[in-house]
């Protein structure tokens, strides 16, 4: 494979590309000891940070810690308008397919996605089948992943549209790189990321249902101390500034959602839920869950509460739903995708299966409810035994798997062991949906592969996170 | 607020201020049972120590017999005693980590801190020393938490409701100690004044640090009456069942002022706090010092469940 293309150097023999500037020029002035020092004082900080939110077993305390890297991935304004175009276009359509499955399923009588594919994947929710949502929207919190071969071409990895996690990081980064390098900054000018909370308030407020009469209450649904992400939802709870609740927090009365408050009862609006569909409702749902609201569907179904994400937004997470993503964006909105689609194949087709299994040791398969960097195959890198048992794996159960390319990730310089050294990353962008449209802020969260010449980015298996610096024209 | 959020901060403070009564006992009984046997008696300072700790049945479950050693892992250590000074503090903290936001970054960093340095104390002390600094230290960090609070937080319903707790649990604390000494502080016991005694009053007022404000207050020597007067009615000392009660009705009308509303709670403790004002310590005898203390201790369960059911459920 040749040399990816670099975020700050371009492809090969090209000059420093324009956004990276100042920071080339930084890098050259900057002794390395500083560069250190500094990469040292961020690590300080975010472990008592990690200590102060995170820790609660010995063993977790390092384990929570995601490596930061404190040299910012760098984008132009014309780059980021160009993905604020595409993203916005990718989310409204996501919005509009789950609305149409669980509705009119006009797409399937078009046969532009097969019927199975929809209706016997584990992530369709049939509980959802004819039920509104207050002002259609289904996606109200989505994390596209998005990685970049070159100047102008970017792929959309995956469309996160459950539960995604990671904006925290996105949020931190940025104040700890403020205070770590203020003489960088202000040879830049960044646009701020920090009105995250407030355009996330604004959106979740915005899609309230209809006999909300008053000031709509938000609160944040958290399955308690023990999941992995809780460090996340508290910190979102707290810059919000709404509640952050459990199950056992909440109950329903009457198809109403209340909480227990110190003043008796109060009606929630709107909740903002990081449970997953499976656990929501012991009612409709897994019954074993304690983590959720016994009652909750029969008061969102009368309209009287507003979840988001909505419940079965999961089919368009699918990875065999996104190999139709190209198609989809064409079916609602009429326009060509302004972000590609990773070629796909789709292991449940024998055409597709025969293709992967004789090019194994080139591709990459992936489980098509996978996720974390679990269960996936590089073939590149694999071993020929691990080929070999994959490839069983594959025939057991062919629908299980998508196969891809593997790409060429970008690089970014990244502070590493040697020094400073290109490092593969991708981005995730937070794009939000409320009733007055698509709100992004710019940037997201970068994710680094810190080995060398690894393309896996996951903190469950090394990766670590950059500050992302949009530049403002 | 969430009413799970009042609970936990609630208990959060009824936690800390537990684990640190625990270590005053046992640092009165420690420095009892070092006496020689002419001074405090044959009594068995140890098992008197489980018993003002409130956990006799649940020790005596597990032991036999109650000595320095096995007093000392259950109230100290123990796992299995859910109100042992460790279980204490791994509580306090499970609590903090979950009502997290609605603590300051100072109280935060107290449990935190005492939390993480729990682990070095282990399974128990390797000598008397060191079980001495362990209960110094014990001491110190409910003053650092306790003080954190009390300088940081905000003056809201999250700062009246870890209050209540504090109070609650104090005077949860003191009423046991007079409950299982109710007989050495009784005017006509026929070996009062002797040695033997002297020892226990002061062990008594070292429990609730108040062996220096005793002869501040009243500039004469250790009298049992005296002990429990300053225990029982002196709104000057701050464990005292009545000034506990002050605080716990001012708190409680703060949250009434704010929530807009008077409740049963209210209504109770202040019928407690009237009682205690009204109280001589002539009367209190004549009718019974144990009855009186036993009737206290009902009563404060009493406001302590309508409280929950007011506010924490």
């Amino acid at each position: 494979m040749a040399a990816a293309f670099d975020e700050m150097k371009g492809h090969e023999g090209d000059e420093v590309r324009p956004a990276y500037g100042e920071l080339a020029q930084w890098l050259k002035e900057v002794p390395p000891d500083v560069l250190d020092y500094r990469r040292r004082e961020a690590e300080l900080i975010f472990r008592r940070i990690g200590i102060t939110f995170a820790v609660y077993g010995e063993a977790d305390a390092t384990e929570r810690l995601i490596p930061f890297d404190v040299i910012p991935r760098i984008m132009a304004a014309s780059e980021w308008k160009t993905l604020e175009k595409g993203l916005t276009q990718r989310v409204n359509a996501l919005n509009l397919f789950i609305k149409d499955v669980y509705g009119a399923r006009e797409i399937l009588r078009a046969g532009i996605i097969p019927e199975d594919l929809v209706f016997r994947n584990p992530a369709f929710r049939p509980e959802m089948n004819g039920q509104r949502v207050p002002h259609d929207i289904y996606v109200h919190i989505a994390g596209i992943d998005i990685i970049r071969v070159d100047a102008d071409t970017f792929y959309v990895l995956e469309d996160n549209a459950r539960t995604p996690s990671g904006v925290s990081y996105m949020l931190e980064n940025r104040e700890i790189m403020m205070r770590l390098f203020p003489e960088l900054f202000s040879r830049h000018r960044i646009a701020p990321v920090e009105n995250y909370p407030d355009e996330l308030l604004a959106s979740l407020k915005s899609v309230a249902p209809l006999t909300t009469s008053k000031e709509p209450t938000v609160v944040l649904l958290t399955p308690g101390v023990f999941n992995s992400a809780y460090y996340e939802h508290s910190f979102l709870a707290d810059k919000l500034g709404v509640e952050l609740v459990e199950g056992r927090d909440l109950f329903v009365k009457d198809e109403v959602v209340y909480m227990r408050t110190t003043q008796g009862p109060q009606r929630v609006d709107v909740i903002y839920r990081r449970v997953d569909d499976d656990f929501i409702d012991p009612l409709t749902f897994r019954a074993d869950s304690i983590l959720g609201v016994p009652g909750l569907m029969s008061a969102y179904a009368a309209g009287n509460v507003t979840l988001a994400n909505a419940v079965g937004t999961g089919i368009a997470d699918d990875k065999a739903v996104y190999s139709f993503m190209p198609a989809i964006v064409k079916f609602y909105l009429g326009e060509e995708p302004l972000l590609k689609n990773v070629p796909t194949w789709r292991c449940r087709e024998e055409e597709h299966l025969k293709y992967v299994l004789d090019h194994l040791s080139e591709l990459v398969v992936k489980e098509v409810h996978g996720s974390g960097g679990y269960g996936m195959l590089i073939g590149p890198t694999a071993s020929k035994i691990a080929i070999e048992q994959f490839r069983a794996k594959l025939k057991a159960e062919p629908k299980n798997f998508i196969a891809q390319p593997t790409l060429a990730l970008s690089t970014s310089p990244t502070c590493v062991e040697e020094g400073v050294a290109p490092r593969h990353v991708d981005l995730r962008p937070f794009v939000l949906t409320g009733r007055n449209g698509v709100r992004i802020v710019p940037g997201g969260l970068t994710r680094v592969a810190l080995k060398k010449g690894s393309l896996v980015v996951n903190s469950s298996q090394g990766g670590g996170t950059k500050d992302t610096w949009v530049l403002d024209s | 607020m969430l009413s799970r959020t009042a609970d936990n901060l609630y208990w959060l403070s009824r936690y800390v201020e537990r684990a640190e009564y625990l270590a005053r006992i046992l640092d009165a009984t420690q420095r009892l049972s070092a006496l020689p046997l002419a001074y405090v008696g044959a009594s068995n300072e140890w098992e008197s120590a489980v018993l003002t700790a409130g956990c006799a049945t649940g020790f005596f479950k597990l032991y036999d017999e109650a000595n320095e050693e096995n007093v000392t892992d259950y109230l100290a250590f123990s796992t299995a005693n859910s109100s042992s000074i460790r279980s204490c503090f791994e509580a306090a903290r499970h609590n903090a980590r979950a009502v997290r936001t609605a603590l300051t970054m100072e109280m935060w960093d107290s449990i935190n801190g005492t939390w993480l340095e729990l682990k070095r104390y282990g399974n128990g002390p390797t000598s008397r020393e060191e079980f001495s600094r362990f209960l110094r230290w014990v001491q110190e960090s409910s003053l650092r938490f306790d003080g954190s609070a009390y300088r940081t937080m905000l003056r809201s319903d999250a700062y009246w409701f870890s209050r209540l707790g504090v109070y609650m649990e104090r005077a949860d604390n003191t009423a046991r100690i007079l409950d299982v000494k109710y007989h050495l502080l009784l005017p006509d016991n026929e070996r009062v004044g002797g040695p033997l005694d002297y020892f226990q009053w002061a062990a008594i007022l070292r429990s609730v640090s108040a062996l220096t404000a005793y002869h501040w207050v009243y500039r004469d020597s250790l009298k049992p009456w005296l002990v429990a007067d300053l225990l029982i009615l002196k709104d000057e000392l701050p464990r005292s069942l009545s000034s506990c009660y002050e605080a716990i009705v001012r708190n409680l009308d703060q949250i009434a002022g704010a929530y807009g509303r008077q409740g049963a709670a209210q209504r109770q403790a202040r019928g407690m706090r009237t009682r205690l004002q009204n109280s001589k310590m002539d009367g209190i005898f004549q009718r019974g010092l144990h009855e009186f203390i036993s009737e206290f201790i009902t009563e404060n369960n009493r406001l302590g469940g309508a409280i929950t059911e007011q506010f924490l459920l």
